[in-house]
């Protein structure tokens, strides 16, 4: 390759990483500011003291974010739990037997995946509603439990890896079919389930619809609508949005740094089932 | 939960009994609980949302004033509903930027790069990060004085300075280059990984044959990964009809960056309109299903092969 053409190469990629990288960078350095010293410098100026932790003391109590990080585990732990039970199970059933309705049990999921949430939230509210589980964490886990078809996908998919002389041999032992499920199918499918869990898992933690609408009181403020809440009486006080900004970032940048290989993978298996 | 495992363990044991029965009975309980929650919270609200659209409704009075095509007709002439579909064209031009860009950086990544895992991981990453958060981010960059303004003043383009967010023109273009930046890293990651799945020795062979960077692109690259390409476009006139967070975290709808969504939501839950919202919602879910079905027309499975 030309020297031009590499010289082009890296400066593109250097260029898209400042393009990513500085409009949170700059958060960062806000967030390490004093009012006085928001107020004076630029927002490209580093801040004076990098331990100034002041801002994220107010914004960690003013956005009672211990709460929304506890709601929002709450809400991730059960559905999670939920999601893989129920999911393979239903892999389980699925691509193992023959039941009646096969045909159309598969058919309703496949169409299921095409109605984007967003779309029918207008009227699924009216059924969480006439359930009486507005305003309880237990809105959140049934939707994020009963809208998960891509994880039923990504089960089926893995299980068909999986031969059928592994559960007739366990058969054959006289095991029942729960306890194929259980003890020889379940403990096969961790890296399916290490899949699920790590897509599902961000995207709950960065859902904001749902818990916008089905969570209204404080007391059950997820992070997303805890930071969300920082909008509008702490419009003049950028410093500590940026703070609770950087709070909401940092458990991501943490995961990705140690998950990164299975991030990868679980997005690439989940977009193109 | 427990509950129904347990209840299905005779039924296990019956089956084995009688061979004849099993296939019939037991297999299907596996699939209840998935499929009770499918129905409820996908199938019954779709059920409802047709039905809600030809009435007039507040939502909490017990009855419902049947209105027959008034809120289609509503939707497609009210000059305030009509125009978030214009809205969504900012979106999908901006989603063919964010394919391009992702498709540029795919193939420059799938060669040989110093710290190539460094710039995988840095353009994959806003992918990952929280809406609200994203939203702030993009609301500090974009104020009066702010990064943007700042950067652009260090660059002599001082004068060019505009109320991103406030001016109704620019408004929408700032809030779809957001919507650039979050979203192209999974289309990047999703086409390197196609890239990635074509064997590395037809390269080589290739290479032997005196293919260069451009005909390996255009020869072996670009038939590989058409129809991830495809795809794209596709669900980004679907996800471009379907924008929330970024405008409702940053505007509200405001300055006239209102999506499908976002007023969908406020017919619903500001204004109390849930016929008007759920033909809003059909309308929407009918352009999807439409496209999904000529994606399939267009995209026949049997093209997978390379991919």
């Amino acid at each position: 390759m030309s020297r031009v053409a590499r010289a082009a190469k890296y400066a593109s990629l250097i260029l898209a990483s400042l393009a990513v990288l500085i409009p949170l960078v700059v958060v960062l350095f806000a967030a390490f500011k004093t009012h006085a010293e928001y107020n004076t410098t630029g927002p490209l100026t580093p801040p004076r003291n990098w331990l100034n932790f002041h801002n994220f003391a107010t914004a960690w109590t003013a956005g009672d974010m211990l709460r929304g990080f506890w709601n929002t585990t709450f809400i991730l732990v059960v559905s999670l739990t939920g999601t893989v039970a129920v999911g393979t199970l239903a892999a389980y059933a699925i691509s193992r037997f023959v039941f009646p309705f096969k045909r159309l049990v598969l058919g309703l999921f496949l169409v299921a995946a095409l109605v984007p949430g967003v779309t029918t939230q207008v009227a699924t509210y009216q059924i969480v509603k006439s359930m009486g589980l507005v305003n309880t964490p237990w809105s959140a886990i049934v939707l994020f439990m009963g809208t998960d078809i891509v994880s039923i996908y990504i089960f089926i998919q893995f299980m068909q890896s999986i031969p059928q002389s592994i559960d007739q041999a366990a058969m054959i032992d006289g095991a029942n079919r729960f306890t194929v499920y259980r003890k020889v199918i379940l403990p096969l499918m961790k890296p399916a389930i290490a899949t699920v869990v790590i897509i599902k898992g961000i995207a709950i933690y960065n859902e904001f619809y749902i818990p916008f609408l089905y969570l209204r009181s404080p007391n059950l403020s997820v992070i997303s609508t805890a930071l969300f809440r920082f909008k509008g009486p702490y419009g003049a006080q950028w410093e500590t949005i940026a703070a609770c900004t950087m709070i909401v970032i940092i458990p991501t940048v943490v995961i990705f740094l140690l998950l990164q290989r299975f991030i990868y993978n679980g997005i690439t298996a989940g977009a193109t089932k | 939960m427990s509950a129904q495992l347990t209840a299905v363990r005779p039924a296990v044991q019956a089956g084995r009994a009688r061979p004849g029965t099993k296939i019939f009975r037991t297999p299907g309980l596996y699939v209840l609980p998935a499929l009770i929650l499918l129905i409820t919270f996908t199938y019954v609200p779709v059920g409802n949302m047709l039905w809600y659209s030809f009435h007039k409704w507040d939502g909490l009075d017990p009855t419902m004033d049947p209105a027959g095509f008034d809120n289609y007709a509503r939707v497609f002439t009210d000059d305030q509903y009509r125009r978030v579909f214009l809205i969504g064209l900012y979106y999908f031009a901006a989603s063919f930027a964010q394919i391009a860009i992702a498709l540029y950086f795919a193939v420059v990544l799938s060669f040989n790069v110093r710290f190539r895992n460094l710039f995988k991981g840095i353009l994959f990453f806003p992918y990952l990060l929280n809406g609200v958060a994203v939203g702030f981010v993009f609301l500090y960059l974009f104020q009066p004085e702010g990064t943007l303004d700042t950067l652009m003043g260090m660059l002599g383009l001082g004068e060019h300075t505009r109320l991103w967010l406030g001016d109704p023109d620019l408004a929408n273009i700032s809030l779809a280059g957001t919507s650039v930046w979050r979203f192209t890293g999974l289309n990047f990651v999703l086409f390197l990984g196609a890239i990635q799945s074509i064997p590395g020795e037809i390269y080589e062979a290739a290479e032997i044959d005196g293919a260069n960077r451009w005909h390996q692109f255009r020869h072996i690259i670009a038939p590989g990964i058409r129809r991830i390409i495809s795809l794209s476009f596709i669900l980004a006139i679907s996800g471009s009809l379907s924008v929330f967070e970024i405008p409702f975290i940053m505007t509200g709808g405001a300055n006239g960056t209102r999506t499908f969504v976002v007023q969908a939501y406020q017919t619903a839950f500001q204004f109390r309109q849930i016929g008007l919202a759920s033909a809003m919602a059909v309308v929407l879910l009918l352009i999807v299903l439409l496209l999904t079905w000529i994606q399939r027309r267009v995209l026949p499975d049997e093209e997978v092969t390379l991919s």
